[in-house]
Formats: C-alpha cells, structure tokens, sequence
C-alpha cells in the first residue's frame, strides 16, 4: 500500500479530554469535571477517512481539536506516523504542526477578514519554512488556488469579496499549503448550501487522492458521513459506542443508539418513509452528571440490570466491526474485548 | 380534491435597497387544502422565508408587498370578501393581527429566540390565547396546559411556569409548537422548524407535528432546505430558487420524475444515507446575486440544459395535470432518482 513501512497514519488510544469545572470567587476550586472525551480509540490509515458522527454535546469537535493539540489532552496517547505526540512539548511539537491542518466549519469565522487570501495562504508557508524565495511563494500560490479551483486573480481579494463556498476553498488551501499526513475536518460543509456542499465534497475526496492525506471527518450529518468516509466511529457522551467499516456501520448498525440515530435520519425518498418504531424519546443526559453504568441506558430500550453497573467494554463482533454494548459483550467469551 | 382554503397567486416581495432592488420573491403561486401539507424547498436566498413572512404580513421596510393575492377561506373580514375567499394581500397594517396566531400560526426555525427569555411559559402562551378567545386568566392557563400536555410534556402543570432557558431546544420548540396551535388555526406555517436540533430529537419533533396535523386537520406549509425532510412530511412540493416557484407537483413526482433541470440537479447532488458507493454530481458555479437580478430564468448561469431562448425571455409557470413547471426545457423522458 505505501512504501514507507507502515500503512497506519494515526493511532489515538484511550485519549481523554476533560474540562474542569470550577466554582468560587477568589479561592477557585474544581468541582466537576466535564469529560468531553472519555477514552476514545481508533486509527487512521494514510489516505483514508475516519468519520465522526454524533449529536451536539457528544464530543466530536474536541476529539478533532484534543489529536491536533489544539488542546491538550488530559490522558491517552495520540501516535502520529508512529511518535506519540499527545506527551510533546510545544517547542518539540512545531515540526509536527505542519503535518496536521484543520478546517473548521464556518469559513467567515475562520478566516482573518483583514487578510488578503495571498497573506492567509503565504504565512503557514513562511512559518514553517517551506518557501525560500518571493517568486516560489507566488508560484505556489497559484498552483494552489487552481488546486481548489480559484483563480490566481483571486489571490489579492479579501473574504468578504468571496461566497461561502469560496469562503470554504480559501480555508481547504490554506490547510493544504504545507502538505498535512493529516486533516481534521470539522463540519466543513454545514454552514453551505447542498448545492455548494457538493461541490466541496468532491473537492476534499480529489484533494485527497492527490495528497494522500488522511482525513477526521467530523459531522452531525450521517448521510454526508457515509459519502465521504471508509470507516466511522459513532459517539454518544464522550465515548465513542461503535465504530468499523462505513458500510458494514450504515447497514448492520449494532448499538442500539447506532440504530437509532439511523432510524431518525430521514430519506430524500418518499417512498421509504417509515414507521418510526425506534424513536428515541427523552433527550442527551448532561454530560457533567451522566448515568452511572452504560450512558445509554437511561434512553435505551434493551436496558439491563448489568448496563446499571458498568461501561460495557468496546468488543470486536465482525472483522472491522466494533461495538460497546452489553447485549454483546455478556455471555459470549469467544468475542476478543479490544483493549 | 376539495377546496383549497388558500389561495396564493403570483405573489412578489420586493427590497427597495440603496444599491436596488431585491426581488426576494417574485411569482410565486401555490395552493393549500385542508390536512394537507405543502414542503417548500430551497436554498438559502430562494425566498422561502419571505414567502412564508408575506402570508402573514410580517415583511418590515425596506420589504414591501408588491403585487399577487393571497386567498384565503375566513369568516374575519366577511364585508371585504370575494367568493367567499378574503385577499390578506390587502390587509393594512394591524388588520393582520385578526389573521395571525388565530388562525395562521407560524413557526420559526431558533426557539430561543422566538420565545421571550423573560417571560415564563405561561405568560407567553396565556397571552396569545387572552388576545385571541374570550377566556380569562385561568381558563387560558387551562388551555395552555392542556396544550402542552399535547405537545409531550410530562408533567405540564408544573412545567408551565419554567423560563425558556430551564428548557431544551426540542422542549422549547414544543413550547413554540403549543402556542402555534393554541388557536386552533387553519393554516400552521413552519419555517425550518427542525434545522437548529439534533436528529434524534428532529424526529420526535417532526412525529409531533404529523400527529398534530391529523388530529386538528390543519393546512400545514412545511418549509426547510433538507429534501429528506421534506420527503418524510410533504403530500406535494414547491421548489423554489432565486424568489421564483421553479417545480410544484406532488411529493412522489418531485422525486421520481422531476422534470426542471433545478430539482433534477439538486437531488443529484444531496448525499444518501441509504446509498453505498454513490456517485455526486455538484451543480457548478454559486446561487444567484438576487440584487437587481435580470428578468430571466434564475438558474440560467447553472444550467446544463439552457436554450438560445433562455437568454431573452422567462419562462412563465405552466401546468399540466397538477404538474407546475417554470422551464423552456424540461426533462420529459423520466429520469429516474429511485
């Protein structure tokens, strides 16, 4: 698959990210801890796309920022191309800076509005040293905003000269400029219209054929998910609860808040509109205070005296196929428990 | 069919703006029966909203009302009325107020701010009532619980009396959806109802809405930007783009044998849960500039399947059989999306 040595780009393993939550005037004290990312795992191989699905509040967006050090995590490990950079200082992190880029969901936040798309381009390459003279800046330049289909005119103009889709090109350039292994891609297109969506999805999976760039595709929508993804992980509270090939996920889903959040996403065909037997009632728990046990089982309907007790363990039920539920993890030992 | 209950017909909202005007709106007709559920559909700019604003009379200056009719079936105003059908697009002012939350409600898409953060639920909810029936301060509270008791709330009583912020963004749209149907108005207009919530919750919300629908028989004018929803609600469908109805059949037709080149363009491009190893195929170029926009067919600049003719003329809405259709060259030879 790739010449150099191993095909695995990412390894995340048992990563936590946990914010304090702190009371007090003066005398600050912790009194809770909101755990946004509570023991997640899984890989990326180069080229490829892990998606992350889930509601608001599930821990999605921090798994992006925590494995780009954006923020720190507050326990795991996080091995990219091999060297565990979640334990790296800042000084000694810079060089893998380059190799991990983002694009964030709305283009005119992320975008600095008082800088041309030649300034916001040129300094990630200025930066990390990638360019020696004017005349390569320039030429780079254009050669990106052909590569995400802009013009080399465009490079003087400002973004609020620029559409959303324009927006949202100039931030997939600017991630690209200094060649990622990785890109977390954080609901890059629900801020757009579906028309312009579309044009932006094709663009990321061209862009990655070129690249060879592996992508954290994160998204609250499911069926752009299943479009642009090999593999998926669902989360619910900070844990992820089944993850395995993009297929096998969307049409054998195992955890019960799997099938659910399938059954809740409608169909562009009126043809298939279902009974909606699996409706979820009640609403997320507050992820400060969550159930005790399986987090799920306060909405679950095959709850069980053993999901009270404890977290179910993530257990590997198919070839690339895994979920944390105890409907398949008790009673049948011959399941290997991933560890 | 029976008769419609309303009746818009070549409806325009125009924006006097210093650079020019927006057509935000322009030639826009539908109709609406009892128990029957209308999904608009379109992007962001099409007009969708301002649609459903000028049906009720909520579009401020710089907007104005400038031409089309609104027919619709009311005992209010029984000395302006033609054929028994009342036209609001000649309504002034507070006349509105004799229409609007009695008996056409509508909801808009963030909860959080169409409800007050300083009043409680009661409040809201008894105000509209008070204004609207005859009934004291007590017999709007019962109503008002008895409402929300309809919407899912457990324990309505109690709840009654929480501010906005004790409650979730699914339990404030059912607020939102209670006091919509408190009048039991004919015509419930939703404007993205779903968009600011999550799936699970999108659905629950959306169940609510179908049950309500059948229980009262309202007209229900389903507005959003997602065809999956739109699938799941509509008996038939508008689609609009650039203020202009571009295709309005029913809901089975629209996806199975679409004949604009816009909806045909727009379901190729929308990715399908339901599909493994789909194919996309993005409409090129960017939605259009609506400001001093030409008098021609919107999606000209996007369109793969345009004629010497497009470029001078627009092209009227046409029908035939129920099948309304703005397009000089419309796709006949079924094209299937199934």
């Amino acid at each position: 698959m790739n010449d150099s040595g191993s095909k695995v780009l990412l390894e995340v393993r048992d990563l936590q990210k946990y914010f304090p939550i702190k009371s007090g005037f003066l005398i600050q004290k912790t009194v809770a801890q909101l755990k946004a990312v509570d023991g997640v795992s899984f890989t990326i191989d180069k080229g490829h796309t892990f998606g992350i699905v889930g509601e608001s509040g599930c821990g999605k967006t921090t798994i992006g920022r925590t494995i780009i050090r954006l923020l720190n995590p507050t326990g795991g490990n996080i091995f990219l191309e091999g060297e565990d950079i979640a334990i790296l200082k800042e000084r000694s992190l810079k060089q893998y800076r380059q190799k991990m880029q983002i694009v964030f969901q709305d283009p005119t936040s992320s975008l600095n509005p008082r800088m041309t798309v030649g300034q916001t381009l040129s300094e990630p390459l200025l930066f990390h040293g990638m360019v020696r003279s004017k005349k390569e800046v320039e030429e780079r330049m254009s050669q990106l905003l052909s590569s995400v289909g802009l013009k080399p005119y465009h490079v003087d103009r400002y973004p609020h000269q620029f559409s959303g889709g324009q927006r949202q090109r100039i931030a997939i350039a600017r991630a690209i400029c200094v060649d990622p292994s990785l890109i977390v891609l954080d609901e890059p297109t629900s801020a757009l219209d579906v028309s312009v969506q579309a044009q932006i999805i094709k663009l990321l999976k061209e862009l990655q054929g070129k690249l060879n760039a592996g992508y954290i595709f994160i998204s609250h929508n499911l069926s752009v998910v299943r479009y642009i993804s090999d593999r998926v992980g669902i989360m619910y509270l900070g844990k992820m609860v089944e993850k395995g090939d993009t297929n096998e996920i969307f049409e054998n889903p195992m955890h019960p808040y799997s099938k659910a959040l399938l059954a809740a996403t409608p169909i562009p065909d009126p043809k298939t509109r279902r009974k909606r037997k699996e409706l979820l009632s009640g609403q997320v728990p507050s992820p400060i205070n969550r159930p005790t046990g399986c987090f799920f089982r306060t909405r679950c309907k095959y709850a069980m005296p053993a999901c009270e007790k404890e977290y179910p363990q993530m257990v590997r039920i198919a070839q690339n196929h895994s979920v944390s539920c105890h409907l398949y993890s008790l009673g049948e030992p011959e399941k290997i428990v991933e560890k | 069919m029976n008769e419609p209950i309303l009746k818009v017909e070549e409806l325009r909202t125009y924006f006097d703006l210093a650079e020019g005007t927006v057509k935000g709106v322009d030639d826009v007709s539908f109709s609406l029966s009892e128990n029957e559920v209308i999904g608009i559909v379109g992007e962001t700019g099409s007009g969708k909203s301002v649609t459903a604003k000028s049906l009720v009379g909520l579009i401020d200056k710089p907007g104005r009302l400038a031409g089309g009719r609104v027919f619709f079936k009311t005992p209010e105003f029984p000395e302006r009325q033609k054929g028994g059908y009342l036209d609001l697009a000649q309504l002034q002012g507070d006349e509105y107020t004799k229409i609007r939350g009695k008996h056409i409600s509508i909801i808009f898409q963030d909860p959080m701010t169409s409800l007050d953060p300083l009043y409680t639920v009661a409040d809201q909810m008894t105000e509209t009532i008070m204004f609207h029936q005859k009934v004291n301060e007590k017999e709007a509270l019962d109503i008002a619980v008895k409402m929300l008791d309809k919407v899912g709330f457990s324990n309505p009583r109690e709840r009654v009396h929480q501010y906005p912020f004790e409650l979730s963004g699914g339990q404030r749209q059912r607020v939102v959806i209670a006091i919509a149907i408190s009048c039991n108005p004919e015509i419930l207009i939703a404007d993205e109802p779903t968009t600011a919530l999550d799936v699970t919750v999108q659905a629950q919300i959306l169940e609510l809405m179908k049950d309500l629908q059948a229980e009262f028989k309202s007209g229900l004018i389903f507005i959003t930007h997602d065809l999956a929803v739109i699938a799941e609600m509509s008996d038939r469908v508008m689609v609009m783009y650039g203020g202009k109805t571009m295709e309005y059949t029913d809901v089975f037709t629209i996806f199975e044998k679409p004949m604009h080149p816009y909806t045909h363009a727009l379901l190729s491009c929308i990715p399908r849960m339901d599909q493994k190893d789909q194919v996309l195929e993005p409409i090129p170029g960017q939605p259009p500039m609506m400001l001093n926009a030409p008098d021609l067919c919107p999606f000209l600049p996007r369109c793969p399947r345009k004629l010497e003719r497009c470029l001078k003329e627009l092209p009227s809405l046409i029908h035939a059989e129920g099948h309304y259709i703005r397009c000089f060259n419309p796709i006949t030879n079924g094209v299937s999306h199934g």
